[in-house]
């Protein structure tokens, strides 16, 4: 299986094909206590020795098939007019993606009828917007496969205090 | 006829016009079988024709006589309207209708663009699907995802007046057909993943105006429900009913929308519907048999005042939408005739119910699959009578919040969804689109902001396991037994409305595009002919200068085009079965398209 890792590599760079974008940087280089972000300080996910995901992903997993399953289709995986996510937030730059869905987008014409909302007053939604991101990003690498991710790792104190301060919050 | 009698004399009473109802041009037209008028073809809701030109001996030789882009891509369901020579095709989202004249090759006579405005296709749940047209005294009327109910002139598609029944802007929107009874057009609304409060609603088929509406959850008085004399298997409903199952004032964003079918039994004046899933989908967070969600509702077509209501789901878990058409037949049972009305609910019971009080006579599964009850209770002196008896292993509410539970049968989009069945007088049998899907489901806390998704669950969707590998299958239903005589595997969710002829054939549509025909005796396949699109609509038949032709919409999406795209993997197989089963995305493609079919010269 040595071809593997260059493959992959190659794989993740053809998908993120973007001008001066060489490959998707999702190693975890901080943590708040709540979640992991890379070395540019974006959101990331991470997966222990025992393949377990962390919390915030495996929130992720669980927020994207309420919020966003209804129209982009199970897994990220896109549905027969809703791209699929896994690819958007690998291709997408991170502040570009928050700000689509906190503010929707629209593509109306004679030939097309896309339409996303805007869920910035939706808490089920941006309080768990970098974990829906993380959770995407772990499946448009490749790194979790389809379906409900087998093992996680247990909510942190940090993260419940960050969640309820959100979705109670001022 | 005491009751029409009086019927008549109340609508003398309420109008000084000509007493001809709406109605008794639609019930001319679907006693006249060249013509296809309503969306289920009758009022009865049984989807059959007499028309047998095509029939089992020939139906083999069918091709396409002639093909229709709507212009219009994503998800294509209901049908087409022919009415005197006219053909009415209506489109998804932006709804466009077309005239077109059948004497003169399909040529467009006319053509009705509405103005919209765009957010509402972002608070549609599960693409922007629409139902179809209805059609009344050279009227059609249309009713937009936007709520706005229009009449067209039917001739030339002037508008005659138009009204507008919700607020898309708090997840209000439409994608149903609209029902016309006497001198009322009854209409439902759509947005329970938006805790909308469901309602039906009637306006007068004269100006738009409105007559009355009937909310699905509140006081007695916004339900038009009469705490003495509604039924409720076979006792009164008595006072506060819906009030007294929810906690605090839950019922104003509780759900229980009426995006389904309507029915109409013009002998008893009662219209037959269905209330959709309580809000949110998290039942922990909604304590509460949640009356009236996934209700049958019997009402009268003149006042709205309820007959009868028979719930379903009692405290859903599942998204089990209670929405599905009723039905309208009369068969016999146990040796007597009765007027029934039959149901196939999402939730995998095939109801029989006696239409004029309400009472429950038969409750099976049309799917063996269905675990998450073991059975109805039938006895009528149990106090558990007409309740699903839930198995703990399957309840979400049991198991709680932040619980997976795993392996229920069906999966949300339910045994059956919208796509309506046939029933042959000839055969008396029901044939039904169904889907053989389970699912993993976990709640969890939700918030509710008004126009934004208040789902609360999320869920994983695979084949039923231990089955054909396939996500559906297309029955044949002895309503009488509640027994399957036959049961055709379909890979994927049949999601097409049935046909059923007295050519001995029914007909269906397939996601992967197919038209088929087969045997209504032995389900015996006769003929097949792959369209351009995955088929969600549902198929009609009409004759025109005496040919008989079938017709079809196609055009994959709705919630099938959504959660079968990328196909569907199985989390509780292990990894190795994953993309082990069929990807919608690997048949068919986005597209709009009308395909009608004849017989060869």
């Amino acid at each position: 299986m040595k071809f593997t890792t260059p493959l992959l590599a190659l794989l993740i760079a053809a998908a993120g094909a973007g001008p001066g974008r060489a490959e998707v940087d999702v190693a975890a280089a901080s943590t708040d206590g709540v979640r992991h972000f890379n070395a540019e300080d974006i959101p990331t996910y991470v997966i222990n020795e025992d393949g377990a995901v962390d919390w915030p992903t495996f929130s992720g997993f669980r927020r994207y098939h309420a919020e966003c399953h209804v129209c982009h289709g199970p897994d990220g995986e896109g549905s027969t007019y809703a791209p699929a996510l896994k690819n958007s937030a690998i291709k997408m730059d991170y502040y570009d993606f928050v700000g689509i869905v906190a503010s929707g987008k629209q593509e109306v014409s004679s030939a097309s009828n896309q339409v996303m909302p805007a869920f910035a007053t939706n808490p089920n939604v941006m309080c768990y917007l970098d974990d829906i991101y993380t959770y995407l990003r772990a499946r448009g690498t490749e790194a979790i496969p389809r379906g409900r991710p087998a093992k996680r790792m247990d909510k942190s104190d940090e993260y419940a205090a960050a969640e309820k301060a959100c979705m109670e919050g001022s | 006829m005491k009751r029409s009698m009086l019927g008549l004399l109340a609508a003398l009473l309420v109008s000084t016009a000509a007493p001809a109802l709406a109605n008794d041009s639609v019930k001319a037209l679907q006693a006249d079988s060249k013509q296809w008028a309503q969306q289920l073809g009758n009022y009865a809701g049984q989807r059959y024709s007499e028309l047998n030109a095509i029939n089992k001996d020939n139906v083999g030789k069918m091709q396409v006589a002639w093909t229709f882009s709507t212009g219009v891509l994503r998800g294509h369901e209901g049908s087409p309207l022919v009415i005197g020579g006219i053909m009415y095709v209506h489109t998804p989202f932006p709804n466009m209708v077309y005239a077109l004249n059948l004497a003169d090759e399909g040529k467009i006579m006319w053509r009705y663009v509405p103005e919209q405005n765009a957010d509402v296709i972002g608070v549609m749940c599960c693409d922007t699907v629409y139902r179809g047209l209805a059609y009344a005294d050279d009227t059609i009327y249309l009713h937009q995802a936007d709520t706005k109910l229009v009449a067209l002139d039917a001739k030339t598609g002037a508008e005659k007046w138009s009204v507008v029944n919700g607020d898309p802007s708090k997840g209000e929107t439409n994608t149903a057909t609209v029902t016309i009874v006497n001198d009322k057009v009854l209409v439902g609304i759509s947005g329970g993943e938006y805790g909308v409060r469901g309602h039906l609603t009637a306006y007068n088929t004269k100006d738009g105006s409105l007559a009355w509406r009937a909310y699905s959850t509140g006081p007695d008085a916004e339900m038009l429900v009469d705490p003495e004399n509604t039924m409720v298997l076979g006792k009164p409903i008595g006072k506060d009913s819906s009030l007294n199952s929810w906690e605090g004032d839950q019922w104003q964003i509780g759900g229980g929308t009426t995006w389904g079918w309507s029915t109409y039994d013009a002998d008893l004046n009662l219209i037959y519907y269905g209330t959709g899933n309580p809000s949110t989908w998290n039942p922990s967070q909604r304590p509460g048999d949640n009356k009236w969600s996934m209700t049958i509702m019997a009402r009268d077509a003149d006042t709205g005042m309820a007959k009868w209501f028979y719930q379903k789901t009692p405290h859903d878990e599942w998204d089990f939408d209670g929405v599905n058409e009723n039905i309208l037949a009369d068969i016999e049972i146990d040796g007597q005739m009765r007027k029934v009305l039959v149901n196939f609910d999402r939730n995998g019971f095939g109801y029989t119910l006696d239409r004029v009080t309400g009472e429950l006579l038969v409750a099976e599964k049309f799917d063996p699959q269905v675990n998450w009850a073991t059975h109805v209770e039938m006895d009528k002196t149990s106090d558990q009578y007409g309740r699903p008896q839930v198995v703990a292993e399957y309840s979400t509410a049991q198991n709680g919040e932040d619980t997976n539970t795993t392996g229920i049968c069906p999966a949300a989009l339910g045994s059956k969804d919208q796509q309506p069945a046939a029933f042959s007088p000839k055969t008396n049998l029901f044939y039904v689109p169904t889907n053989h899907v389970c699912m993993d489901y976990e709640p969890f806390r939700v918030s509710y902001a008004a126009g934004q998704p208040y789902v609360g669950a999320t869920l994983s969707m695979f084949p039923a396991p231990n089955s054909h590998g396939g996500m559906g299958n297309f029955i044949a239903w002895d309503a009488a037994k509640g027994e399957i005589k036959w049961s055709l595997p379909e890979q994927f969710s049949v999601w097409s409305g049935a046909l059923a002829t007295a050519g001995d054939i029914v007909f269906y549509g397939t996601l992967e595009g197919y038209l088929k025909a087969v045997d209504s005796e032995t389900g015996k396949e006769l003929y097949k002919f792959k369209t351009p699109s995955g088929i969600i609509g549902n198929v009609f038949t009409y004759e025109n200068a005496g040919k008989q032709y079938v017709g079809v919409l196609s055009g994959i999406g709705g919630w099938a085009g959504i959660g079968l795209a990328a196909g569907l993997t199985n989390p509780n197989d292990g990894l190795g079965a994953v993309g082990g089963y069929a990807a919608l995305s690997d048949y068919t493609a986005l597209g709009g398209q009308l395909t009608v079919f004849k017989l060869p010269e």
